[in-house]
């Protein structure tokens, strides 16, 4: 019993930030931050479809009043264009290990 | 003492050799050069299916699996772009407004010239495919553009690579560093991965030619330009070049560039060059 109590306080204190509602300005400041990244993917002529998509529902579910799952969205769509960046700039060099010479 | 000095002296020769032998190599990676990049490339498909004929790459997936050959073949008979080719020479034929024709275009009044193109224009410093040279046709008389991925686009280049069975792809690079700037940049594009799922054109066309993808077998790169446009079964119509790299990008969950953008448009320059020699055998049919 000693034992489980500051356990239980310690699990409740890791999970409260994420049982907070996301609100609005959460999904605003999500969003902005995916658009950003995606509009650099973009310019770098390396967009997913995917990112894209996670933009799409992201807004959708924000115009439903959704905010948890639009900011879940955002955020995934941050992580994916990020990742198409990554991508488009390690393989300025790497192609070249496939190339027939 | 005099061991020491002969292995240092021995080792010294072995670093120099070693050296002299490397260096070239890097100078020559960084150089274009478009003939050893189409002799390697050509190399590397006919040692990897050496029971291959040479011409028969440019069948695609039934160059790589007799059972679909034989399919492919009965189906000949009765060829499903054949409504494409009909469309095609009609409309070919048939004047602008202007009274002028596609003929009056292209050299050899757009007959056997598939081979050709694309082309790079020294004046542009642009490559040039086909299906552009067709719609800058059509604008330059008057005629509003078609969609570069189906439809009429596909009728004309199927009547024109009929006309053109049997021709040697000829591509031309002109000593003009453009040009090789645009050979360079469409091998960049063939070999980079993209998409979610990572992949490059190579990925399925150089380094899984034959295997299946799902339910399709992969077509080999080497002359998989020669026989556009083609029909396939999966779209239940025509599709131009375009349409092949535009369903490629997507299928790897990339966002698909717009239609004859340069990056398109280098990258058919660069696989029809490293095609040369190989017969034209469009208009194709697909599963």
């Amino acid at each position: 019993m000693k034992r489980s109590l500051p356990l239980a306080m310690l699990l409740a204190l890791c999970f409260a930030p994420n049982a907070r509602a996301a609100n609005e300005a959460d999904y605003k400041a999500a969003f902005a931050a995916a658009e950003a990244a995606s509009k650099e993917a973009t310019g770098l002529r390396n967009q997913w479809t995917v990112t894209v998509q996670a933009l799409t529902a992201a807004k959708k579910a924000a115009d439903g009043g959704d905010f948890d799952r639009a900011t879940a969205a955002a955020k995934e769509a941050e992580a994916l264009a990020k990742a198409s960046i990554f991508q488009a700039n390690t393989e300025k060099e790497a192609w070249k290990a496939m190339e027939i010479r | 003492m005099k061991t020491r000095t002969s292995l240092l002296l021995g080792s010294l020769s072995a670093a120099l050799v070693a050296f002299a032998l490397t260096s070239p190599r890097v100078v020559a990676a960084d150089k274009v050069d478009p003939v050893a990049d189409a002799k390697a490339f050509q190399n590397f498909f006919f040692q990897k299916f050496p029971d291959v004929k040479h011409e028969d790459f440019v069948n695609g997936p039934y160059s790589m699996n007799a059972d679909l050959k034989r399919q492919w073949q009965e189906k000949e008979e009765f060829p499903p772009y054949e409504f494409a080719l009909d469309a095609g020479k009609e409309m070919f034929s048939t004047p602008f407004k202007n009274g002028k024709t596609y003929a009056d275009c292209f050299p050899n009044g757009g007959i056997g010239i598939r081979q050709n193109y694309p082309y790079f224009d020294e004046k542009d410093g642009k490559v040039v495919t086909l299906e552009l040279a067709l719609n800058r046709c059509r604008e330059a008389n008057g005629e509003p553009p078609y969609s570069y991925v189906k439809d009429e686009m596909a009728s004309l280049t199927a009547y024109m690579a009929f006309t053109s069975r049997g021709k040697p792809m000829d591509i031309k690079i002109p000593d003009d560093p453009r040009a090789l700037e645009a050979f360079e940049n469409g091998k960049r594009y063939f070999y980079t991965r993209r998409g979610q799922l990572n992949f490059s054109c190579a990925s399925c066309h150089v380094q899984s030619p034959g295997e299946r993808i799902r339910a399709e077998i992969l077509a080999p790169a080497l002359g998989i330009l020669n026989a556009m446009p083609i029909y396939r079964s999966e779209w239940s119509g025509m599709g131009t070049t375009s349409r092949r790299f535009v369903t490629c990008n997507s299928q790897t969950r990339a966002v698909p560039l717009e239609p004859q953008s340069d990056e398109y448009r280098d990258v058919e320059y660069y696989l029809s060059y490293v095609a040369n020699g190989l017969p034209i055998s469009g208009p194709g049919a697909r599963p």
